[in-house]
């Protein structure tokens, strides 16, 4: 059987794996963006369990704005690395060290 | 507490007017958006005019429908409208109008004529406006993204730029960390309490500290203090600040401040206040290290984008100290700083702006060595402006501070009031630095400011603003009161 507690775990492992995935990563860009993204999954994943434990809809309804809202954000993230790139010619992490002080 | 969800109130519903500004807003963006697409390759300046025009009307609009005395919920209870959100957004739009019209020369000379840059800035405000009349977590984050979106991409805006380019990612990463962790922390809320709408979140969470909502409000609060640049997760505002182009740092600095101001009131003065021992100290903390690291870090930088960076650091800190009382006076200390903080910083950056030329950034604190003999008017506006921000009276900052420490010590917080005190000591150093260079140092073979009579008018009247409303304070504070009573 599987509880709340079981799927609010699962949601804070995802959580906590795409933080770790941020600040772990030094070589590329790309992969910030998709941690970025596991970040906001782990958050929808909560809500739905919640939404289903209370018996509610509106956690999934929150879930459907999230969604629509990432993939804006992740349009925008992606373009800024495409400027990035034709700036630089390379989207390392370890490079962004321009702006210091 | 858990799965205690209300039956769905009886909301008192008012009428669609009252929505005014939004929906003003977003029609102009949209017409604004088309009209670009398809006149404005011919006529320069057709968009910046239109956008003038829209927040004119937006103005009218606002004044004539949208101001209301009563607290009213609209769309069954998403959005409010109460006397707060009619000020805040009335000095939304007059803020976009200044920050426009201090950036058109600039935007004119670096070849960004894109008209995208209105409509961003547009769907920027428009975002900052939902978040103002937000009354429940999910227009909350729809209101925050649409704003955070629209500031990636202006500051991204110059593309030939490598380190706007550079700054544009590190302010996307941060953020959408910062989003992503409020998105958790307001999970948590919702699984706790059951509910999205903060009337309702404000009536269940009436319990003292749990672990489990400690934990969902840390990462609300954590999301907060990114939002204002508040130590420890400040990285992100020295750099965007220098990186962007000069009129995108302006709106950052000085519009997108309204937004943090109620993202912060809607949240936890509203929603959490039921719990305010858990986030006052939450908030204290925070403050305490921004002030600190704000004023030392503005001591170090050359750069004077990059030193009013730490200056909003430091500023952010005062901000939350204000909330970090937990009272209502403190409140409105904080919504009064707000403001005097934004017209304040509007000229601010409106003089690196105006002192900038096609070809060269103004942006060097030693640029402005020798001003006074170059231009005797704008040395003493921004001599004005410095001792504003830094809180010389008789300006308006210097009333602003106080009225934070007032309602510090007003909360028994005598230690918290000492230390404002202090660090705003070693604060004004650096301000006082700029005026120093002005005027006591020789110009060297540095050229003479441009004249640009509209612009400068705009400015002069910008820095009488700020000097009346320090010389009558009453003003502005009764003002403040009344709309947070």
């Amino acid at each position: 059987m599987i509880t709340l507690a079981h799927l609010l775990t699962l949601s804070a492992v995802l959580f906590a794996l795409s933080v770790a995935g941020i600040f772990l990563n030094r070589k590329n860009v790309l992969l910030l963006l998709m941690c970025i993204e596991l970040l906001l999954l782990a958050a929808n994943f909560n809500f739905v369990a919640f939404s289903r434990h209370l018996g509610q809809l509106d956690g999934q309804i929150f879930v459907f704005f999230v969604l629509t809202v990432a993939a804006a954000e992740s349009a925008i993230g992606l373009a800024i690395m495409v400027v990035l790139f034709r700036e630089r010619r390379s989207i390392n992490v370890e490079e962004l060290n321009q702006l210091q002080g | 507490m858990i799965g205690a969800a209300l039956p769905a109130a009886m909301l008192p519903s008012g009428p669609l007017t009252l929505a005014i500004p939004e929906i003003s807003l977003a029609c102009a963006a949209c017409l604004i958006l088309l009209c670009d697409v398809y006149f404005g390759a011919g006529r320069r300046g057709l968009t910046a005019t239109l956008t003038m025009v829209a927040l004119t009307v937006g103005v009218a609009l606002t004044g004539q429908y949208g101001l209301t005395t009563q607290r009213f919920l609209l769309f069954n209870g998403l959005y409010v409208a109460d006397s707060l959100a009619g000020f805040l957004k009335m000095a939304g739009f007059v803020a976009m109008a200044t920050a426009i019209f201090y950036s058109q020369d600039y935007l004119e000379q670096r070849a960004m004529r894109g008209g995208e840059y209105y409509v961003l800035c547009l769907t920027a405000l428009l975002g900052i406006f939902v978040l103002i009349s937000a009354n429940s977590l999910l227009t909350v984050y729809l209101g925050l993204e649409l704003l955070s979106l629209s500031l990636y991409a202006l500051v991204a805006f110059d593309r030939d730029s490598g380190i706007a380019a550079e700054a544009a990612i590190k302010y996307f990463v941060l953020g959408a960390i910062a989003s992503g962790v409020l998105l958790y922390g307001m999970s948590m809320l919702y699984g706790l309490t059951g509910t999205l709408d903060l009337d309702q979140l404000s009536r269940i969470v009436r319990r003292g500290p749990d672990a489990a909502l400690m934990i969902g409000i840390a990462f609300v609060v954590v999301a907060i203090a990114f939002k204002f640049g508040a130590v420890p997760f400040h990285m992100w505002v020295p750099d965007v600040y220098q990186g962007a182009p000069t009129s995108v740092t302006l709106y950052i600095a000085t519009v997108s401040n309204l937004g943090s101001f109620a993202l912060i009131l809607r949240l936890l003065t509203h929603g959490l206040a039921g719990a305010p021992a858990i986030w006052t100290q939450m908030l204290m903390a925070v403050a305490v290290l921004s002030l600190l690291v704000g004023n030392l870090g503005a001591i170090a930088q050359t750069n004077l984008k990059r030193m009013l960076a730490y200056s909003a650091i430091a500023n952010a800190g005062f901000v939350l100290l204000g909330f970090a009382t937990g009272n209502n006076a403190g409140y409105q200390a904080a919504l009064i700083f707000t403001v005097a903080y934004v017209i304040t910083t509007l000229a601010s950056f409106g003089m690196i702006l105006m002192l900038s030329r096609s070809g060269f950034e103004h942006e060097e604190i030693a640029d402005f060595k020798g001003l006074a003999t170059r231009d005797p008017l704008l040395a003493a506006m921004m001599l004005a402006l410095m001792f504003s921000t830094a809180g010389v009276p008789p300006f308006v900052g210097f009333w602003a501070k106080l009225w934070i420490i007032q309602a510090l010590l007003g909360g028994n917080h005598v230690w918290l009031a000492t230390f404002a005190v202090l660090v705003s000591v070693v604060g004004a150093f650096y301000y006082l630095r700029v005026v120093w260079y002005m005027y006591f140092d020789s110009p060297g073979d540095r050229p003479v400011p441009e004249a640009r009579p509209r612009m400068r008018l705009i400015l002069l009247l910008n820095t009488a603003a700020v000097t009346l409303m320090g010389l009558l304070p009453n003003a502005l504070l009764s003002i403040c009161q009344r709309v947070l009573p």
